[in-house]
């Protein structure tokens, strides 16, 4: 099988060879290609060279030619700030009280340099790729957009005392999102991830999250022309995984703080799960702990397909060394191939 | 005052103002402020602050309720009410990081808790480091978000080591919950899961200061 056999397979909850495995080691290519993350990130050039020698490295079944979350923000006017070491951050708030948001328009995909690029690179990786490795696009979700739009606090408290106003804010979100999902897709991508952390039960209760992040992804995922992947980006979302599930979305990314065997049985076959390897532990990893955190992430949600091994964040940090991406590959070729007829006399180690 | 906490935790949680000012109001007419603060506002933060560890409970109802009972106490406590807590000397930083909502919430739960800290906002290593010396600090809490920001907290607690500073140093956030060494491993000297914790340590430290 190929990688898009392989992932097509699972997310039809059947077994193929092996687990799928996503490495979303991103800023990886920049270590690839021996440049800053502010240079690497110039050109589409740079990223396809880079995300492709990643991809022969390291071997994950998708491409992600995801640049950093802010990307997004720069198409609204703000910036992005950049380190040595780590995802370049956004700048300062581009809604600097509540009243902007009653003159909000939605920014046009085309006019952001930014975007461009990203559009350019996956254009550049579909021609390379020839349709055998999926390309996993990414999208903020309207609802989680606004912390880095506004801020985190203000933004918590626009959506409990000014609700009219948050609505006016989702409507010019959601016209940006889904223009900006689509166009990734009309590039070339294959599928969008939708990245909605502050749906995550660790950031809002259920009952918030159904009349709010659940509606706007309702909304939104409808009007989106490929299948969508919605991740919470370490979060929580045990509690609200069937109403995930009822947003239309192919795939829920998992966390770490969760127990995965639970979050399998919770899916019951309605969505797949991708996660849930911890990419802070990762950073000082073994090999030997490589192996074991692959083998107790199959052994938990393996069976049966409907699972993607990967990071619980959706992108593994720059400090992770390369050994050890290396080591989760050889696990996952060791571990991870149908059937998994070792997972039943299995018995964990537990910590230590 | 104990069968308090859980009505004011839950009024807290459901972000009923009313019935937590009525709740507080009512500890009130038994209780000196800062008695009603203890016995009331810091369990039912502390509880809150545990639910948040264990996932029943929502950053955003942390958030909502802290700042909510920051108000609370302020107007019962002001800063100038010599009944707060201005010992040991404290600040709260947001180290080499744009994400500040965890350090307000911890500001918040410190206040709402009858703490008076130093809000030095965000700050880069060496000038915490020249600040935190400078106003004599003896405990510095530090938040952080993003892994490399939590990495940088080892270049904090050297450069303090090295000058003998003396200051006792805490840390919170994403990072440190995901890694359960990390504290450990960058030099500090104690961690928090939730804000509450914060509250908790700094008591201890200012029993082994005393």
């Amino acid at each position: 099988m190929n990688s898009l056999e392989r992932v097509l397979t699972t997310l039809g909850h059947k077994e193929p060879d092996r687990v799928p495995l996503f490495l979303l080691a991103n800023m990886h290519g920049a270590k690839e290609l021996g440049l800053s993350l502010r240079d690497y990130y110039s050109s589409a050039e740079n990223v396809i060279e880079g995300e492709m020698r990643v991809l022969n490295r390291f071997g994950s079944d998708c491409a992600y030619p995801f640049y950093y979350a802010s990307l997004e923000i720069e198409a609204w006017g703000g910036d992005t700030i950049f380190s040595a070491d780590g995802p370049p951050l956004c700048g300062a708030p581009v809604i600097r009280s509540a009243e902007d948001i009653d003159s909000l328009r939605p920014p046009e995909v085309e006019s952001s340099p930014g975007l461009r690029r990203v559009l350019q690179t996956i254009a550049g990786l579909k021609e390379r790729l020839s349709g055998q490795v999926p390309i996993i696009a990414v999208a903020i979700s309207p609802f989680s957009l606004p912390v880095m739009q506004m801020g985190f606090d203000r933004y918590l408290e626009l959506i409990h005392e000014q609700p009219d106003r948050f609505l006016k804010l989702m409507r010019a979100n959601e016209e940006f999102t889904v223009a900006w999902a689509n166009a990734q897709l009309a590039a070339g991508a294959t599928a969008i991830c939708y990245f909605d952390p502050l749906s995550s039960s660790t950031n809002i209760p259920r009952e918030l999250y159904l009349g709010t992040g659940q509606q706007v992804a309702k909304r939104t995922l409808a009007r989106i022309k490929g299948p969508t992947a919605t991740h919470m980006a370490s979060g929580r979302c045990l509690p609200i995984l069937g109403d995930i599930a009822d947003t239309g979305t192919a795939v829920v990314g998992v966390s770490i703080l969760e127990d995965l065997a639970q979050l399998k049985a919770t899916a019951a076959g309605r969505v797949s799960l991708l996660g849930n390897l911890n990419g802070i532990e990762m950073r000082r990893w073994t090999a030997a702990d490589a192996e074991l955190a692959v083998k107790r992430a199959i052994a938990a949600a393996g069976q049966g397909g409907g699972f993607i091994l990967s990071d619980n964040h959706g992108e593994i940090p720059y400090q992770v060394p390369d050994e050890t991406l290396l080591a989760i590959r050889e696990a996952v070729d060791h571990w991870g191939r149908y059937p998994l007829e070792w997972v039943k006399d299995w018995t964990d180690p537990g910590p230590g | 005052m104990t069968a308090l906490v859980t009505p004011f935790r839950e009024s807290l949680e459901s972000l009923d103002r009313l019935r937590a000012e009525a709740i507080f109001q009512e500890a009130l007419l038994r209780l000196s402020p800062i008695a009603a603060v203890e016995q009331v506002v810091v369990p039912a933060l502390e509880q809150m602050g545990k639910a948040w560890e264990d996932g029943s409970v929502a950053l955003s109802q942390v958030y909502m309720g802290g700042r909510f009972c920051e108000e609370l106490v302020e107007r019962v406590l002001p800063p100038s009410d010599p009944d707060r807590k201005h010992q040991p000397r404290s600040a709260i930083v947001l180290l080499n990081d744009y994400h500040a909502l965890g350090k307000r919430i911890v500001y918040s739960v410190m206040r709402a808790s009858g703490f008076e800290l130093f809000d030095y906002g965000r700050m880069d290593v060496d000038e915490l480091v020249e600040r935190a010396i400078a106003d004599r600090i003896r405990v510095l809490l530090i938040s952080v978000l993003m892994l490399p920001s939590a990495l940088r907290v080892r270049e904090v607690c050297d450069k303090l080591k090295a000058r003998d500073a003396g200051i006792m140093v805490a840390v919170g956030g994403a990072p440190f919950l995901f890694d359960a060494t990390l504290w450990r491993e960058v030099g500090a000297d104690a961690m928090g899961c939730s804000a509450s914790d914060a509250v908790a340590i700094v008591e201890a430290w200012m029993k082994e200061m005393a």
